[in-house]
């Protein structure tokens, strides 16, 4: 069975629509990206699924219950991380545990242990009556993971929890998902850092209230470009990206960084490029293969579709 | 409804109302505050109103009723007048808000005919004020004739007056002394409490959508009821505390009589604790701001409760149109209550229909709150 199952899910707010037709299908103890730029429909599926707002249309259920009908059956099977800061910021850290204990009725015999875990998940230890307030970002994240975890739900909703955390928390941030992961915990975690994706068993990149793609890291970056994709320098570098783009055999190039991104159908065409534009006065590199980043395929795949539309 | 929820619901609110300075403020201060204010400030008694007196003989007698008119201390002499134009200027200039003037012949007309003029002019721009001291000035003049003819008759060795067959002796129940204080400051017990009551209940909500926990809140399994009453829960019972400390500033500071049921005093005093809490709960609902709750709370509490309940301005008084619509202010049936407990000694019994009046208005608010709440963000 799914733990996270939608169809046709859709959401309009008026005549926008912020969740277009979406499917998902995610098996327990999955780590699903869900990725995609701000306002791409992300926040609005994650409420969808958690029962804080109404499809429009489709279905969709979570832990084997339907949003639609049993909202509060899947309230008291989820954890969720809203993505503003959503903790008491003049309780403390004992308190802030101890009000989401009595919500979710986690038996008084059993807090103490699991309040004690999330406090030590959080390295908050010691800290335990400082008020949230006074507690630095990274800090303040681990303590919502740990308050949203502490009925030991089996799904678990992360809507950007690490946005605004500085790097090396957020990499800490990330080990404590697959911890949670590898106890069987399902989680769909929102993000617009492209290099978390990385970390996820699958990853469902979104736009514009679109699913656009869906699979793991590996099989995006190979299956998805529908080429072979190489770096090189040019000089100078725009008349480099106009002239790349006109050559026949150029699917597609994007400045990247310094260099640019060029996609070409038959890596054999490679090495003729510095050759073909010195002909037009440009300066180029030899160019090297290179692994596709999740972001190449992303804006690949937003662009075939903006030009298909 | 798990009571687990709910009272960590209670206990939360208690912790953030104890942190929270301006909720402190308004629950602790305030009280006081306005029990100072509105028990001093509004007194429709007049006494001391302040006399000119134009006394144009300075005689023994004329003396003597100058001395009848302060010494109820109804009223005090702030000027003593040369002249006719010395008055015109201390009315004018507002230094008196009436002049007496004792004619130069008062004690050779008095003491001839037995009967004399003296004249006294009222500063009619305050209406009230005139009415009232013109009343006072009346009875110390009836007063002061009735001592005078006693004694030129006896002086005439006249047989003393008859009095007449029908005599009215007036007297007055519940307050003997028809003290507005007595009657008012009860009153300033119900509009402090639709004060704080409104405004603490219209924070608790608000707040949450306002800082984004809210949407955390309802993202657990905690229900609409559990969370309604765990937020009423510890404001209630500071209402019942504020409510308590104001009933005992009326009895021991005020000195209010108190003869009523202390039982009747309590049951009427939560429910309309619970009307006005839940008045500003569904005000926080509704309106996903602290600003605008608080604000709206403000008109529709303490508003009718000032002009409508009957409080200070009598509302037999207003006109039919008004009557109507202060039928539906709450606030009106406690002050009744209050009224009838406090001065009449009035066993709940005897008070069914406010108390029903009151019911009925907890319930109906506290059933719009509670389905007020929607665990949705849209």
């Amino acid at each position: 069975m799914s733990a996270i199952l939608a169809r046709g899910l859709t959401k309009k707010f008026g005549a926008f629509i912020a969740v277009n037709q979406l499917d998902l299908d995610i098996a327990p103890g999955e780590v699903v990206g869900f990725i995609g730029p701000n306002g791409a429909g992300k926040s609005t599926t994650i409420r969808l699924l958690c029962g804080l707002l109404r499809p429009s249309a489709g279905t969709a259920s979570v832990a084997g219950f339907d949003i639609a009908r049993q909202p509060e059956a899947v309230r008291a099977h989820i954890g969720y991380m809203s993505q503003k800061f959503s903790l008491y910021p003049d309780l403390t850290v004992r308190e802030n545990l101890r009000f989401f204990a009595g919500l979710y009725r986690v038996p008084a015999s059993e807090f103490e242990t699991r309040s004690a875990f999330a406090i030590d998940m959080a390295g908050l230890a010691g800290r335990e009556e400082a008020l949230v307030r006074t507690l630095a970002g990274g800090w303040k994240q681990r303590l919502a993971l740990g308050c949203a975890i502490l009925h030991r739900p089996p799904v678990l909703f992360l809507d950007e929890p690490t946005s605004g955390v500085e790097p090396q928390a957020r990499r800490r941030f990330w080990d404590l998902i697959q911890a949670q992961a590898a106890d069987g915990v399902t989680i769909l975690v929102s993000t617009h850092y492209m290099d978390e994706a990385e970390y996820c068993n699958r990853i469902a990149l979104i736009d514009a209230g679109h699913l656009v793609a869906m699979g793991s890291p590996g099989t995006l970056r190979g299956r998805h470009l529908g080429g072979a994709l190489f770096e090189l320098e040019g000089t100078p570098l725009g008349a480099a990206l106009a002239a790349l783009r006109q050559m026949p055999g150029v699917i597609d190039a994007t400045v990247f960084g310094d260099g640019l991104h060029v996609l070409l159908h038959d890596a054999q065409d490679a090495p003729a490029l510095p050759e073909k534009l010195r002909a037009q006065n440009i300066t180029a590199t030899a160019p090297r293969p290179i692994m596709p980043s999740l972001e190449d395929v992303f804006v690949q795949l937003v662009s075939h579709r903006a030009a298909s539309s | 409804m798990k009571l687990r929820r709910l009272s960590a619901i209670a206990y939360k609110e208690t912790l953030q109302v104890w942190r929270d300075p301006r909720s402190l403020a308004v629950a602790l201060l305030m009280p006081a505050m306005q029990m100072v204010l509105l028990g001093y400030g509004v007194s429709l008694d007049i006494r001391h109103v302040p006399l000119c007196v134009y006394d144009q003989e300075q005689s023994q007698i004329s003396r003597a009723l100058v001395a009848d008119f302060t010494d109820g201390g109804w009223f005090d002499v702030v000027s003593r007048l040369p002249d006719e134009p010395a008055l015109r200027a201390a009315m004018d200039r507002g230094t008196c808000a009436g002049a007496l003037t004792i004619p130069v012949d008062f004690t050779r007309v008095l003491t001839s005919t037995g009967a004399a003029n003296v004249q006294i002019v009222f500063d009619g721009t305050d209406a009230n004020t005139t009415n009232i001291a013109t009343g006072y000035a009346q009875a110390i003049i009836a007063q002061a004739s009735a001592d005078f003819q006693s004694r030129w008759g006896q002086a005439h060795a006249l047989p003393a007056p008859t009095r007449g067959v029908v005599d009215l002796e007036p007297r007055v129940w519940f307050n003997e002394g028809l003290d507005s204080r007595n009657f008012i400051v009860p009153g300033v017990v119900a509009v402090i409490l639709a004060l704080v009551g409104s405004q603490l209940t219209s924070l608790t909500v608000a707040r949450e959508w306002e800082r984004g926990t809210m949407e955390q809140l309802i993202s657990t399994p905690v229900t609409a009821l559990e969370m309604m009453f765990g937020k009423l829960a510890p404001y209630f019972l500071i209402g019942m505390l504020d409510a308590a400390f104001c009933l005992a500033a009326t009895v021991f500071w005020f000195h209010v009589p108190f003869r009523g049921n202390l039982l009747a005093l309590t049951v009427t005093t939560g429910l309309f604790a619970l009307v006005v809490l839940g008045i500003g709960y569904l005000l926080s609902v509704r309106i996903h701001n602290q600003v605008g709750a608080s604000q709206v709370a403000l008109l529709v509490t303490l508003l009718p409760t000032t002009m409508l309940s009957g409080y200070t301005f009598p509302l037999d008084q207003m006109p039919l149109a008004v009557q109507a619509i202060s039928l539906i202010v709450f606030a009106r049936y406690y002050v009744t209550i209050l009224r009838a407990v406090f001065l009449k000694g009035s066993p709940l019994a005897w008070l069914a229909a406010p108390v029903f009046a009151l019911v009925v208005t907890a319930c109906i608010i506290i059933w719009l709150a509670a389905r007020a709440f929607r665990k949705r963000l849209d």
